[in-house]
């Protein structure tokens, strides 16, 4: 009888904290930085509870029509056929942009080119370019290090850097970020695109051109916040309409200095104020 | 009496679980064999092209018909020109529907999207050297285009492809040749760096040292079957990696030879077991008679002890190809994984069992690149099936002679 009331006990306590949840659901990319500010928001705020899941971005938005999330988050815009579907549903959203990313182009630090147009890295991991004299650089063969097809950050490259192009088959693919960095330290003539935050004395990053080589740019913090670096993307949170009492306070903290400051620390681009 | 009873009670409970143990394995063997299969062939026969999407071109262009790799080509910026693939000599145009604000304001698409079937429509009907690629939902009744014709994912096509590019758009490319090549290739390089060595190391463990160097020996062999492969692979990838770039004076270490060493440290422990195992069971007065017969300590073992006990040897080398085979972690991490065809153990690879690690978790369950994702693990499963075949014929034959 006492087991019975205590798991009663814990089914109700189970059920009230389920009520107050609010879930959000998507970008594996944005997955480590929602993490860190929905801690950071529970800690300051008690009695609410956010349930951070990844899956990504395509999932979050799925989610999102299906109503199992509140909030979807996604590294792209979302897409015209899953507008036409939140629309069939019935269902109006809201599109706030949270954070940016940027990505780096890095080399061996041995190699003398430091500078390359959007045209030339499409050649180079297109496989156009297979040696660095092509690029200006030394007789050298080039070797071009991708992250695999799962990952945001491949989406992101093709997508922003080479025009939607298919990466060349004879391109490295590594499994994770810090096998990027490894290899191309080690390695005289690579050359490989990480995440901002990942980049190492060991490594040099590259200046890139949007405009046919006029002006090159180093990625920084601050180009990447004044938007002058090119290879830079939106994060977005969508939610929908009808909930937005119950997650403007997480947005709002979010949006706030001291969720701005989290995006920083956890290697992302803050939004410009 | 009573007792007697229980006692046959619990020994016919103990029989029954028992069996029902070997039952729920061999269920479970054969639902996974099952899923894994019937996942897998849903593959072949479907276009190589998103589900409720169509490839469409203008009525009046004369091509009729292109393999998924031209167009793969004309998507890429390769193929520029209609007359490269039997057309007219203009040059290709490509539109997908993020296009459309090139082509049309929004208010002529609407602001919830009603007038856009007609909006393609009309794109279709002026631009003749246009290819496009659409969800089959804004095709209007009377269509102006005409769709593609696009050939199906076959067996031959799957297995004799050399193209991997599961994620490309608009028509995927779904060819495991360099896949298998590259399995191939980094199993047998690591069953050739581990045979001698283990099969060396069990002879001396077994025939030669005494007790005391053995107990120190094994316990350090079983050790380095413990690790976990991502520090095998983590412990290539940063020492032997670089190593094998500067040995060979290679542009680029991460190559199938480094994931054939890694594999043959990790196949070591089995062979080194197993085989001394088998050394161990020739029985120690075959051992002695010939001996007495004057043959020497090494006479001994090459011509009485090894042929005695090549069935467990060969059971050993088994055991070992298929856990190099079945290795993810270590691989994918060394090997670069480049899906091209490889020709000599100096080049990237990629093998099966990245890339299904690789890929599975974010594709999208039910479509295309899932469905390839399985197949090729019916490919691994086939390839081990048939080197437990050989083994056991060989095994069989030897036994009968």
């Amino acid at each position: 009888m006492k087991r019975l009331i205590s798991l009663t006990a814990f089914a109700i306590a189970c059920f009230a904290f389920t009520a107050a949840t609010v879930k959000i659901k998507g970008s594996d990319t944005l997955l480590p930085l929602a993490q860190k500010w929905a801690e950071t928001f529970m800690k300051t705020k008690s009695g609410t509870s956010i349930n951070v899941t990844g899956g990504g971005s395509g999932v979050g938005i799925a989610a999102l029509i299906d109503g199992t999330t509140d909030i979807a988050t996604a590294s792209r815009k979302i897409k015209m056929d899953e507008k036409l579907k939140l629309q069939e549903a019935g269902k109006t959203y809201k599109e706030i942009v949270v954070a940016m990313d940027a990505l780096s182009v890095i080399v061996n630090p041995k190699n003398t080119v430091s500078k390359l147009t959007r045209e030339q890295l499409e050649g180079i991991f297109t496989g156009k370019y297979t040696n660095w004299k092509q690029v200006g650089g030394a007789d050298l063969k080039i070797v071009a290090y991708s992250r695999e097809s799962s990952s945001g950050t491949f989406e992101f490259f093709k997508e922003k850097v080479m025009s939607k192009k298919n990466f060349a088959s004879s391109c490295l693919m590594m499994p994770a970020t810090g096998a990027v960095v490894q290899s191309v330290s080690q390695t005289k003539g690579a050359i490989g695109y990480v995440g901002f935050a990942y980049t190492n004395s060991k490594v040099k990053d590259i200046s890139v051109s949007y405009d046919q080589g006029k002006t090159f740019i180093a990625p920084s913090l601050q180009t990447a916040i004044n938007k002058t670096y090119p290879i830079v993307r939106p994060l977005y949170f969508y939610y929908l309409t009808k909930v937005e009492t119950q997650v403007k306070p997480f947005i709002n903290f979010v949006l706030s200095a001291e969720g701005q400051k989290i995006v920083t620390a956890v290697g992302y681009v803050p939004l410009q104020k | 009496m009573k007792n007697k009873k229980v006692r046959k009670f619990s020994e016919k409970i103990i029989e029954n679980i028992l069996g029902l143990s070997s039952a729920i394995t061999s269920l479970a063997v054969i639902l996974i064999t099952v899923f894994l299969f019937s996942e897998g062939l849903r593959l072949f026969g479907e276009q190589p092209i998103e589900k409720n999407f169509e490839l469409v071109v203008h009525k009046c262009n004369t091509v009729k018909h292109l393999t998924s790799l031209q167009i793969k080509n004309i998507f890429d910026g390769k193929i520029i020109n209609w007359r490269e693939v039997g057309g007219l000599n203009q040059e290709i145009k490509l539109f997908t529907i993020n296009d459309i604000g090139q082509y049309f304001s929004d208010e002529e698409v609407g602001a919830s999207f009603e007038f856009l079937p007609q909006r393609i429509n009309e794109l279709m009907i002026k631009d003749t050297a246009i290819i496009a690629y659409l969800p089959t939902k804004y095709l209007v009744k009377d269509f102006a285009g005409r769709k593609l014709d696009i050939d199906n994912i076959t067996v031959g096509s799957f297995l004799a492809g050399k193209e991997w590019f599961p994620t490309a758009e608009p028509v995927v490319q779904i060819g495991i040749l360099p896949l298998i090549m590259g399995t191939l290739w980094v199993c047998f390089g690591a069953i050739l760096l581990a045979l001698p060595l283990g099969l060396a190391t069990a002879i001396y463990m077994a025939e030669i040292t005494n007790h005391k160097i053995r107990n120190i020996i094994k316990p350090i062999i079983e050790l380095l079957a413990g690790i976990p492969s991502v520090v095998y692979g983590f412990f290539g990838l940063v020492i032997i990696v670089p190593m094998l770039q500067q040995t060979f004076n290679l542009p680029v270490g991460e190559i199938g030879l480094a994931g054939s060493i890694i594999l043959a440290i990790m196949v070591l422990p089995t062979i080194i077991t197993i085989a001394e195992d088998a050394i161990r069971t020739t029985p120690n007065s075959i051992r002695e008679a010939s001996l007495a017969l004057g043959a020497t300590q090494w006479q001994t073992i090459r011509r009485v002890v090894l042929p005695n006990s090549i069935l467990g040897i060969t059971a050993a080398v088994v055991l070992g190809i298929g856990r190099a085979f079945g290795e993810t972690m270590a691989v994918l991490m060394v090997t670069g994984n480049a899906a091209v065809m490889p020709n000599s153990l100096l080049q990237p690879m990629r093998t099966i069992t990245a890339t299904i690690a690789a890929e599975l978790g974010e594709a999208p369950q039910g479509g295309l690149h899932y469905k390839s994702l399985f197949a090729l693990g019916c490919v691994l499963f086939i390839i081990t099936l048939i080197t437990n075949t050989i083994v056991e014929w060989v095994t069989r034959r030897k036994k009968l002679s």
